[in-house]
């Protein structure tokens, strides 16, 4: 099993937080013995939407803001598949919105890791949907005015069965936190602070490190009302696992009710000859 | 022009008086009975209210198109639409219910009916339209043992006291329609057909739905949008017995992209929509062009731009789907006009999409969905489904430069290989390039798949003489109107030239066009949408176009009417 990819040009800035969850990734995917051939990642478009060409593995770079209904689609056609999504705050967030928000209701058993690093990086520097009030950008000019997006408060308000936040400069809490969200059954959102070293001067590693801190020891995350409580607040932001609900069902389990996803994509479209005359017959 | 052995009913009422299953039953009835039927529905969009109306024609002969004749039209609410009464000449017979006041349709022929009475007797006023659907039966002295058998069989599901009531609202009616004919106040001349016994009595939708799931479709991700619904709808039924996975998109967006990953895992994925809906599936085209991912899309017309008339007809997006997505990539363009073509062209659209990877449109329309019709049977052992999907090796790369173009393709999990797909583009390993030499490579090598597909093409037919001095051109649903028009001209020198695939186009067409002295192209669009593709494809300027935009199809007459004119 190996997950390194050799002789890669990255096209990631030096310093770049994508490269800590690039290897953080890596290092718990290798710790849960998943294996390269059995793994796809899902990314739209963006710098963060590029990491699946960067390890060992299967995946769809797709449009931008569609990284979700694909993966939806590929896990519940093979659900044997570990099926990740790996992009940023304005692909998952901004485009791909509704597709976010909808994910959560099927809940597939899908990993959802946003690289957020509150800004447009490959499009050079304009505000993103977390980007922070009065934030100047060159479109921005007067600060950003509207209401950042708040994926977390969003997720549990919508009963999402696996949501945290982590830090990416904080490499052995990061990995803690995507091992148990790529183990956790059902829709798992990691919202991952990720300076952008080149666009945002702002939300840098000191100001991520002074502004945010994590869950304390215990506190469990199984109350929705307390999760959404920690969600929203905003002078310092908290770090961890927010908020699980393991009792849900997956979207490939409701499908596999009807047998469909128990049989593989080949097994599925078989036999069907004989009940297509009978219906064929039966219009007579 | 159409003879008294060729009846056309048409009922009308308000939506939510139940016209279509009225008229439901009439064609399953008259099938049953050895009639040759057809029929097909007009209808605005709204739930309850307005005017709707459903046209069945019955016929010693084979038939398959709407007429604008009126024989006999049921009103079971006293409106009219102004392209309904156009239709009322001196020899239309109306039936209405007497119960309405004012029915300002005084110089035409117009009988009252106690219709409302008789259906509060029954049960109801919801029984006025089986009531009426009887009264036609009276007329044909269809067996009553035969109708009654009909609604035991279609009503199993309902109540013994639903099926009771339904009875008897067909014998009310019956009697009526039997009075009209014992005092001589009409008569019908239409003999049964021998041939009837062994069609089929379909339409287009379950045509299209049974071709995908012979073509080993099994998942779709849709939103709902009309015409395209019943494609859905039909299929969604069917899941369960056919291990399809079905999904409801939020919107076409998600619905496109779902396809596309479902395509990526190895299913056989479709998306069903109109115009509106496939505006916003046309990024995924082009991802299904850059990433060569097979795609089916049922491609369901309606009038636009923008919402335009939800429920009515119109082949005005055939450049939509010509031209949909950015950037250059092949694509096949399916335009089933019949039943038959439906069914075996939706079946292959799967095997071609897979084989070529490319995205293949299913492209319809309204009228021709939405009609029934008798044909033959599909025949399933004619069809087979072809997989092209490859167990990878280690070393597999998904986009490696072939010969003809197109690339093994492999899927997650099947084999030793890892398989990548990038909207950018890519090296033969997928991952982003700015090679621009490779660049060359990749386009050309999508490009070059053209040549293979030309090599499948459904070749045009031709009905009639090819040494003819007009030929007529057509597409999709507009195909048996013209071949009644046709046959009514019966001048050995006018021809038809029916394109059930318009793209790629055959390159037989110009040879065709080029043999006949007068050319029209008939089009139910504004723009001659069709002749401007061959006109651009081989430089072959049409003479003469039909075309009709209103939002209904053509009707046999006019056909007629205007070809003559040209000819």
């Amino acid at each position: 099993m190996d997950y390194d990819k050799k002789d890669i040009d990255i096209a990631w800035c030096p310093g770049c937080g994508d490269f800590a969850i690039l290897k953080t990734l890596k290092d718990s995917l290798t710790e849960l013995n998943i294996l390269p051939e059995n793994l796809v990642i899902t990314s739209g478009i963006g710098q963060a939407a590029k990491t699946p060409h960067y390890l060992n593995c299967n995946f769809f770079n797709g449009l931008h803001g569609r990284a979700l209904p694909p993966a939806t689609a590929i896990k519940v056609c093979n659900p044997e598949l570990n099926v990740m999504v790996v992009s940023g705050d304005g692909d998952v967030y901004g485009e791909g919105g509704n597709h976010f928000i909808h994910a959560i209701r099927r809940n597939p058993n899908v990993t959802v890791i946003v690289c957020n690093n509150m800004v447009y990086g490959l499009t050079k520097g304009q505000a993103s949907p977390t980007s922070r009030k009065d934030y100047k950008t060159p479109v921005q000019i007067h600060g950003a005015a509207n209401e950042p997006f708040n994926p977390l408060a969003i997720a549990i308000a919508q009963d999402a069965s696996f949501v945290a936040r982590a830090f990416c400069g904080d490499a052995p809490q990061t990995k803690e936190i995507f091992k148990k969200a790529i183990t956790h059954k059902g829709f798992a959102l990691v919202d991952v602070f990720q300076p952008c070293v080149t666009f945002n001067k702002v939300n840098t590693y000191p100001w991520f490190k002074q502004n945010t801190y994590y869950l304390e020891d215990f506190y469990v995350p199984n109350d929705r009302v307390k999760a959404f409580e920690r969600a929203i607040e905003t002078e310092k932001l908290p770090l961890g696992v927010f908020y699980v609900n393991s009792d849900k069902v997956t979207f490939e389990e409701t499908e596999a009710n009807a047998e469909k996803t128990k049989l593989n994509v080949f097994e599925r479209r078989q036999n069907r000859k004989e009940k297509l005359e009978n219906i064929i017959e039966n219009l007579k | 022009m159409l003879k008294n052995d060729d009846i056309s009913v048409v009922m009308a009422g308000e939506a939510g008086q139940g016209v279509e299953t009225a008229s439901d039953i009439m064609v399953k009835v008259f099938k049953m009975a050895g009639y040759n039927v057809f029929s097909c529905k007009e209808y605005m969009s709204r739930v309850r209210g307005g005017v709707n109306s459903s046209t069945i024609r019955i016929s010693s002969g084979a038939i398959s198109a709407y007429v604008d004749k009126i024989d006999f039209l049921v009103m079971l609410s006293p409106n009219l639409t102004g392209h309904l009464e156009k239709r009322i000449t001196e020899e239309t017979f109306i039936l209405y219910d007497e119960a309405f006041k004012n029915l300002s349709l005084d110089k035409f022929k117009t009988f009252g009916m106690p219709l409302t009475s008789k259906a509060v007797e029954v049960g109801g006023k919801i029984f006025s339209n089986v009531i009426s659907a009887g009264i036609i039966f009276g007329i044909f002295d269809i067996a009553m043992n035969l109708i009654e058998e009909f609604i035991r069989k279609s009503f199993s599901d309902k109540t013994e006291d639903i099926i009771l009531k339904n009875i008897q609202a067909v014998q009310s009616g019956y009697e009526i329609g039997k009075y009209f004919i014992n005092n001589n106040c009409l008569s019908v001349n239409v003999q049964q057909d021998e041939l009837v016994a062994d069609k089929t009595l379909v339409s287009a939708n379950e045509a299209v739905t049974l071709g995908c799931i012979a073509g080993g479709c099994d998942f779709i991700a849709t939103y709902p949008m009309s015409p395209s619904t019943a494609v859905f709808t039909y299929l969604a039924e069917k899941s369960d017995e056919f291990n399809i996975i079905v999904e409801q998109a939020e919107d076409e967006i998600a619905a496109m992209n779902m396809g596309l990953g479902a395509w990526f895992s190895g299913s056989r994925a479709m998306v069903s929509t109109a115009g509106g809906g496939f505006a916003l599936m046309i990024e995924g085209i082009s991802l299904s062009g850059m990433i060569e991912s097979p795609m089916v899309i049922h491609l369901a017309q309606r009038p636009g731009p923008a919402t335009g008339l939800p429920t009515r007809t119109e082949q005005g997006d055939l450049n939509l789907a010509l031209y949909s997505g950015h950037g250059e990539f092949p694509r096949i363009i399916l335009t089933p006009g019949t039943p038959e073509d439906a069914f075996y062209l939706s079946q292959n659209a799967f095997n071609l999409a897979d084989k070529f990877q490319v995205p293949i449109f299913i492209l319809t329309d309204q009228y021709g969905l939405e009609s029934y019709s008798l044909c033959k049977p599909f025949d399933v052992n004619k069809t087979e489904i072809q997989d092209f999907i490859v167990k990878t090796d280690r070393n597999y790369e998904r986009y490696k430069l072939t010969e003809d173009g197109v690339s093994p393709r492999g899927i997650p999990d099947f084999g030793e290989g890892l398989v990548k797909v990038d909207s950018d583009e890519h090296d033969e390993d997928s991952h982003i390039t700015e090679d621009l030499d490779l660049r060359v490579k990749m386009v050309d090598k999508r490009l070059k798949k053209f040549d293979l597909i030309k090599k499948e093409i459904y070749e045009p037919v031709l009905f009639g003489n090819a040494s003819c001095k007009t030929l007529l051109i057509g597409w999709g649903s507009t195909c048996d109107g013209i071949k009644e028009a046709l046959c009514h001209l019966n001048n050995p020198d006018i021809a038809f030239l029916y394109f059930k695939q318009v793209y790629p186009l055959s390159e037989k067409t110009l040879a065709y066009l080029e043999k006949a002295k007068n050319t029209i192209c008939i089009e139910n669009n504004a723009t001659g949408q069709f002749a401007k593709l061959i006109r651009h494809e081989t430089g072959f300027n049409i003479h003469h176009k039909i075309l009709k935009y209103n939002g209904l199809p053509f009707s046999v007459e006019e056909l007629v009417s205007k070809i003559s004119d040209l000819t």
